[in-house]
C-alpha cells in the first residue's frame, strides 16, 4: 500500500479580508468495506472520516467523510484572511491514526 | 346451466385474485426496495421541521463517466457573520449503498459557504445539497447526474 501522505495549498500571503481558496488532498486507499482484493476477499472499511482546520489554534473548518468518498480525498474550502498565522491540518482515519500538516500565511 | 355460471364465476375470480396478488406483491417489493433513503435521512436531520427548496448552487457534471471519482462543489450564497450563517452542510445521494456522503461543519471566519470534494456513484442517481442555517432553518437542492460506469466497488 501506498504511503499515507497529506499535500495542502495555501497562498503565501493575502491581503486583509481577502477570500482565499485552500486545497488539501491526502493519499489514502479509503476502502469502503465493498471491494474486494485480487482473491475475492473483502477488504475491510478502512476511510479517513474525520478533517478538521485548525487557524492558530481555533477550529475554522470540519468535514465528516462517508465511504461515498472517492479515493485520495481532495478537500477545497474558503478562508477569510485576517491576520497572519499557522493553519494546522488534521486527518483522521477508522484505525485511529492521525496525520498532521501545517502551513503558514502572512497576511498584509 | 348455474353450475357453468358458477364455474366461470369463480374462474374469473381466481384470475382476478391472481392479478391482484401478485400484482400487490410486485408494488409492495417495488415499494421496500425502493424507499428514499436520502430523502429519510433528510427528515431524520432536520427533524421533521420545513425543509424549503430553494436554488442553491450545486455544481456536479450532468454525466459522469467515471463513478469513481466525481467532483461535487457548493457555492451558498450567505454574509457569514455571527448573526446570519450557514452552519452545516450535507451532501447526500439517493443510489449509493448509504445515503450520507458528507457533513460540512462551517464557521464566520470563513467569509464564504462553499466547498469542493470528489465522491464515488454506483449509478445514475440524484445528489441532495442540505444546509443548515444558524437560526435553525433548512435548505435543500437536488441535481441529477448520469453514471456510464459505476464507482462503489462490488
Amino acid at each position: 500500500m501506498s504511503k499515507i501522505k497529506p499535500r495542502g495549498k495555501v497562498p503565501k500571503t493575502a491581503s486583509v479580508d481577502e477570500i482565499v481558496e485552500i486545497k488539501t488532498l491526502i493519499r489514502h486507499p479509503m476502502h469502503s468495506s465493498r471491494m474486494k482484493d485480487k482473491d475475492g476477499k473483502k477488504i475491510p472499511k478502512r476511510i479517513i472520516n474525520k478533517f478538521l482546520v485548525k487557524f492558530n489554534g481555533k477550529q475554522v473548518f470540519g468535514m465528516d467523510l462517508e465511504p461515498s468518498i472517492s479515493t485520495n480525498p481532495y478537500i477545497a474550502f474558503p478562508f477569510k484572511a485576517k491576520t497572519s498565522g499557522t493553519f494546522d491540518f488534521e486527518w483522521t482515519d477508522d484505525n485511529g491514526d492521525k496525520y498532521n500538516m501545517s502551513r503558514k500565511m502572512t497576511v498584509s | 346451466m348455474k353450475q357453468i355460471k358458477m364455474k366461470i364465476i369463480s374462474r374469473r375470480n381466481v384470475l382476478y385474485l391472481l392479478g391482484g396478488t401478485t400484482g400487490s406483491v410486485l408494488f409492495s417489493k417495488y415499494a421496500l426496495s425502493k424507499p428514499n433513503l436520502a430523502l429519510n435521512k433528510i427528515k431524520e436531520i432536520s427533524k421533521n421541521a420545513k425543509v424549503d427548496e430553494v436554488d442553491l448552487f450545486l455544481d456536479v457534471p450532468e454525466i459522469a463517466e467515471n463513478g469513481n471519482q466525481v467532483k461535487v462543489s457548493f457555492d451558498i450564497e450567505s454574509p457569514m457573520t455571527e448573526e446570519d450563517f450557514v452552519k452545516t452542510v450535507y451532501i447526500l445521494a439517493d443510489g449509493n449503498p448509504a445515503p450520507n456522503v458528507a457533513k460540512f461543519s462551517f464557521t464566520t471566519d470563513m467569509g464564504a459557504c462553499s466547498a469542493t470534494t470528489r465522491m464515488r456513484l454506483s449509478k445514475t442517481q440524484n445528489i441532495y445539497l442540505l444546509a443548515e442555517y444558524n437560526n435553525g432553518n433548512f435548505a435543500m437542492t437536488k441535481s441529477k447526474v448520469k453514471v456510464t460506469i459505476g464507482g462503489c466497488g462490488g
